[in-house]
Formats: C-alpha cells, structure tokens, sequence
C-alpha cells in the first residue's frame, strides 16, 4: 500500500454521530415471536379483527419461510426468539396526541438529532411524522396539510381513523407473501406513517417521517404506505438513527407506493443507521422491502436514498410500471466503510406501453467496506417502447474494499430497450495530488472527489435535504485521509 | 527565489536526479531541457511535492522556505504552483468551484479574506477568455472530457487565477498545435512579473519561440550539464543533445 492509500483508508474512522439512548419508562414486551406476540401488538394498537387475521395469516406463512441467502452479505443467523417485537414510550395521555402529552424527554431527543417537533420551530415547509422505536410520538402540521384534503397521519391512527383506506391499499404492492423479512414485517409491524393525497391535490409541504431506534434488544418493523390519486404530488422524505450498541438490531421495514394515473411521489431516504464500530460490532441490520405501484398511466415514482449507515443493508426500492407510459426511477448512493455490508439496488419491471425506467447507483466502498450493486430490469411481453437506462458506478478507496455488480436483465418485447453502463474507479493518487497542489487539503480534495461521483444523486434530493446528505458523506468519510 | 543544492532523488531505488544544482533569480524565466528519461518531469514532481519519490540528498530553498519539509498543499500556500504535463481529470467536480475552492484555500492559508462571488466570477470569466478557454468548460467537470488543449488552457487559467510566485510548467507545449501553443505562450508572458519566476520544462525548441527565457539549462542523466541564453536551445534544435551526452561523460 503506498503512503496515499494508507492515509485514505484511515478516513474510516469517523465516530458515529447519534449513538446516544434516551432513558424513558418504556412499555415493552418481552422477547419471543408467538401468536401470543402478535395478539398483544394487536391488542395495544385496538386493531379491528381483520388486521389481527392479516398479521397471523402472514406470521403462520413465515414460519414456513427461510432466511433469504442470495446476497452477497454475511451475517450470523438472526435469533427471532431474542428479538423484542414492540416497545413504546409509556404514554403521559390519552386521545389525541397532542405535542404537550409527549414526553420532553422525547422532544429533547428529537431536538438532538436536529428534528424539533415544535412547528414554530420546524424547518419550514416540512412536516414531520416522528417514529420512535414501535410507536408514532408526534406528527407535525396535520392542520394546514388536512385543509388541503392529505392525509398526513401514524399507520396506527390510519387504521382507526381510516380503515376502508388503509383496507384497501395496505399489502397491495408488498404482499405478506413476497418475501422473508416483508412476511415478518406484516406480521409484527408496530407503526409508521400514511399518507393520502387526494385527486389533483399538490401536496403543499415536503412530508418526511424520522424513524429512530432507542430500546436495546428490540426490533423496529414499520409500515409506510402512501397513496396518490390521480393528478397528485408529494414528496416524501426519510431519516434514520439509532444509538451505538455492541448488539445488532434488526430493522425490517415495508414501504408500499401507489401512484394512480398522472400522480407523481418522489420518495427520499436518508438512512444513517448505527453502522457498528471499527471490528465490525454491532450495528443495525436494515432488512427493508420497498416498492412503488405505478398503477395509473403516466404516473411516475422516484426513489431517492442515500444510505451511510446501518451495519448491513438489503433493500431495493422497485417500481412496477403498470399503467402506460409510466415512469420509475431510482437513485442511489450507497457508502460502506468499516466493515459494513451493503446488497442495495432496485427492481423496474415494466408492464405498460411506453414505460420508461431511469437508475443511476453510485456505490461507495472505503475501509473493509463491501457494497453490492443488484438490480433487475424487466420488460414483460405487453412492454411495448419501453425504455431502460441504468448506471451503475462504484468508487474505491483503498485497497481492502470490493464493489460487485448483479445486474439482472429480462427482456420479453423486442421493441423494448434497455441500456447498461457500469464503471469502477479509484480515487486516485494524481487526482488527490492534483487538488493538494492546488492548496486543498486531502480531506477537502476526498471530499470533494466523492460528492462529484454522487452529484447526479443528490439533484434530485429535495434542497434540504441534499445539503444534510452532502454533510452526513463528508462526516462518514472523514478521517479517511489526513 | 528557488535555489537547488546538489538534490538526490529516486523512484524504486532508481536514482534519477543525481546531485542537480539550480539557482532562479526573482522574475526570471528559465526553460529547462533535455531528452526523454533525463528528469525533467521527476524534478517537477519533487518540487512540487509528490510522495512517490524518495528525497536522498539535498536541499531545496523556495522564497527563504526549506521547500522539501512542507506538505505538497503547504507548498500551493507558500505560492508554488506545477501545471502538469498530464492535468488529471475530476468527474463531477464543478471547474469554477474547483478554481474558487483552490484560490481561498491559499488566500486562508495566507491570512486574507477569501474573495467576494461576485469579483471571483468575472475575474475567471476575464482569465477564461484570456487563455481561449470555452466559457461552457467552466461549467463542467474539471477537465472532464476535455481535449488536451483545453485541458492544458484550463492549467493556464489556473495559473493566472492563483498567481504564484513560482510557477512551473512541465511540457504545457506538448500536444499542442501551433494556434494553442500561441495562446498558452500569451497566458504565461502577461503573468512574467518582478516578483514571480518561471520554470518552462520543455522537449522542443518551438515553444521558446514564444516564450523568451532568460536561462536555458539541459539536464542529462538527472544533472545539469550545460546552462547558457537563448541561443542554447536554438543549438540544441540543430545538434540533439547526443554531444552533451559525451560532453558529460
């Protein structure tokens, strides 16, 4: 290794920002996955019998699932018995929620992680769902966003407030049965958020929900759906932290995305969750299903993520282009260091005429880092003109790292085309030589070396965003030189 | 301003500079030259700070600085600048933030304000069309997709940006066509200055043409082993350097 690499690899040991944990009375149930578990998540969250008839139909088809295995990550087997399937801040109220019934404890942690629930002091323009551990604690600017018709609101209440609703979309993108971690997930999901926006209706505000593990030894399994009737928009975003511990965490989310005809969701994430430390202990492992029904003509659904943390990530948000002239796209960033794992990527299946999919995948690998590109593009016989352009880049810096590409392309209408590109580089000696002769510092240089590699990706951040996700690459990447 | 005593270097245990000793005066211009392999493109690297080589012997004064103690961007802010014979190419990276990140980090590095937005944008768009540089190039990645010309254009507005006070040019002239030759040769005259020196490493007489030195210095087997004018070089274009070759054995 030359004197560069050496000092580029030591960039990796950054420490993680949001590790601290918020003592609470917590209400809690202990570990093990029963029907009996299953029930009592039920019974708190005063679900209607068909939701309880969901979740066990879905847990009695997992317990005949394996563990999925073709990813190119490792991990110990996962022990389900240990795990604490729900775990929630003891309530100081009840009914409606209101921010002076939530714990200042809770606020204060929010407060920490840069997210006042306070709507006065709130970033303009962003309303918030704040997801901790197994419950929603707050939801920000439900009023001016209810007189615009949306619905804006925990799964939780959405289920009270909104059965016929959340009846008739939830597990209609991501059926229990698709895969291992979804079948878990639609079984013990605890909360998360939904949201309804109406016909015609432009969301007036970015929507953004703040999930945050707190509680050791449980898991965090939440439920997003949202919903766009015809004409609409939004933008949604998503944050994630969770406090360092020697343990892992399992996170196994679903997110379903219906757009109908003409509607448009762009769909953010910014996933920052506890990666372990230096040898690889602890962290979370992000086991999430994530996809968009692009059921209408012309609709159009785009997956945005910047993923830094988390000890090992599996997930490919997708797009199903059904309706004709639909549009899927997905950008991705993906940074591994230390010893972190990442199989991320994305499914665009396409079903209607004139379908149109776009995926651009910057992979980042530093340190013992291993980042896997997976991505299946699909044209189905019906896929008249459809269109794919993928590409698929990895960035390596130092010697220790690997990047892998899968990509995965079926093509079933001849009139269909599908373009792939791919590249691998380096950081290289000359190019951090050259921004050091021009009087910038190796850090700055690496800096800015990586975020012209993910610009393409951060575009298309919301503003906000795309400045968070700029600060959270450089601080991951700090260190690594210098 | 840049004085070289008996300097030693080597590459994988392949000496290349063999006790090279050189002396340049303020707001001089001095070309060196020499045949492929003799070290002209090692000196340059060493200068302006490169790890790969190995310093055995010594020593190197920039300004009153021990040059070879500082690190390569210490060697940027104390206004050494090298246009590469190869400038390297970063996707993404915004030219124009490039050349303003570059110039406020020497302008921090010396204690002065980093410059307004406003008075950056039309100094680079003024340089810009100085060196014949695209103005839609600023825009782009830096050097991204660039000719060699404009890459070797866009070396030259950094020059004129950050203003050194030693600026070495390592074959800036080579792949060069005579019109852009020209033009890079104008770049460097505007910036000859009292106070800034200049280094031209060249293969070829043609860009002396252009850019008149005061010294000419050839370097054989990594030393210095013949300094005159002008005329030098104009010899040199007649003979080859095979002559000095025996002349230093």
């Amino acid at each position: 290794m030359n004197a560069t690499e050496n000092r580029v690899t030591k960039l990796v040991q950054k420490e993680y920002e949001h590790g601290f944990t918020t003592e609470l009375e917590t209400d809690t149930l202990p570990p093990g996955l029963s029907e009996e578990t299953i029930r009592q998540i039920s019974a708190r969250k005063n679900e209607p019998e068909w939701l309880l008839e969901a979740r066990l139909k879905a847990y009695r088809h997992w317990l005949n699932m394996s563990d999925p295995e073709w990813a190119h990550v490792k991990h110990p087997p996962i022990d389900y018995q240990a795990i604490s399937y729900y775990s929630a801040p003891k309530k100081r109220g009840k009914g409606p929620k209101s921010l002076d019934e939530v714990d200042p404890a809770l606020i204060a942690a929010y407060h920490k992680l840069g997210i006042p629930l306070q709507e006065q002091k709130a970033l303009a323009g962003v309303a918030v769902d704040a997801v901790f551990d197994s419950v929603s604690i707050a939801t920000t600017f439900r009023e001016p966003l209810a007189k615009a018709g949306v619905i804006f609101c925990s799964f939780s209440e959405a289920v009270q407030d909104h059965p016929d609703l959340v009846r008739s979309y939830f597990g209609s993108v991501v059926p229990y049965t698709d895969n291992y971690y979804a079948c878990l997930n639609a079984a013990v999901f605890s909360d998360g958020t939904f949201v309804y926006i109406p016909k015609g209706v432009r969301c007036p505000m970015e929507l953004s929900t703040y999930f945050r593990i707190n509680e050791a030894n449980t898991g965090q399994f939440e439920r997003t759906l949202i919903v766009a009737e015809a004409g609409s928009y939004v933008s949604y975003l998503e944050g994630c932290t969770a406090p360092k511990r020697d343990d892992n965490q399992l996170h196994a989310a679903v997110v379903e995305l219906v757009a109908l005809a003409d509607a448009r969701i762009k769909y953010s994430t910014v996933q920052n969750w506890y990666p372990g430390d230096a040898e690889g202990r602890g962290g979370i492992y992000n086991f999430v299903t994530k996809r968009g029904d692009c059921r209408g003509d012309r609709s159009h659904i785009s997956w945005t993520q910047v993923e830094t943390g988390s000890a090992i990530t599996w997930k490919y948000p997708s797009c199903i282009l059904r309706g004709d002239g639909a549009r899927g796209e997905f950008y991705s960033v993906a940074v591994t260091r230390g010893s972190q794992q990442a199989d991320t990527g994305t499914k665009m299946i396409h079903m209607g005429r004139n379908t149109k999919s776009t995926i651009v995948s910057k992979g980042i690998s530093a340190g013992l880092g291993q980042n896997t590109y997976r991505g299946l593009v699909r044209m189905t016989p019906k896929a008249e003109n459809a269109r794919n352009h993928t590409q698929c880049d990895s960035l390596l810096i130092g010697d220790k790292c690997g990047a892998h590409t899968f990509p995965y392309i079926e093509v079933k209408n001849p009139s269909a085309k599908v373009e792939h590109e791919a590249t691998t580089s380096r950081i290289g000696d000359d190019q951090l030589f050259y921004c050091r002769q021009r009087g910038l510092s190796e850090e700055n240089a690496v800096s800015m070396i990586v975020n012209g590699f993910c610009k393409e990706v951060f575009r298309e951040l919301p503003m906000e965003f795309a400045v968070e996700a700029q600060k959270l690459l450089d601080l991951t990447l700090e260190g690594a030189v210098g | 301003m840049l004085s070289i005593k008996e300097l030693r270097v080597s590459i994988e245990q392949k000496s290349i500079l063999n006790g090279l000793n050189l002396e340049i005066g303020s707001g001089e211009v001095h070309a060196i030259m020499g045949p492929n392999g003799s070290g002209k493109s090692t000196l340059s690297q060493v200068l302006a700070g490169r790890e790969d080589y190995l310093v055995s012997g010594g020593e190197v004064l920039f300004d009153g600085l021990d040059l070879l103690a500082l690190e390569t961007e210490e060697r940027a802010h104390a206004g050494l600048f090298l246009g590469m014979q190869y400038p390297v190419e970063l996707p993404g990276v915004n030219n124009m933030t490039f050349i303003r990140e570059s110039l406020n980090a020497l302008r921090r590095a010396r204690g002065e304000p980093e410059l307004d937005a406003a008075d950056f944008l039309r100094r680079v768009r003024e340089q810009a069309q100085l060196v014949g540089l695209d103005q839609a190039l600023l825009k782009r990645g830096v050097n991204e997709g660039f000719s060699g010309g404009e890459k070797k254009r866009n070396e030259i507005l950094q020059m004129a940006m950050l203003q050194p006070k030693l600026a070495i040019l390592d074959e800036t002239d080579s792949g060069l066509d005579i019109d852009a030759l020209r033009v890079i040769a104008g770049g460097v005259n505007g910036l000859r200055a009292a106070d800034r020196s200049i280094i031209v490493i060249t293969h070829y007489q043609r860009l002396l043409d252009y850019i008149e030195p005061d010294r000419v210095h050839v370097l054989v087997g990594g030393r210095i082993v013949r300094s005159g004018d002008k005329q030098l070089a104009l010899e040199l274009e007649q003979r080859g350097y095979g002559w000095l070759d025996e002349a230093a054995a």
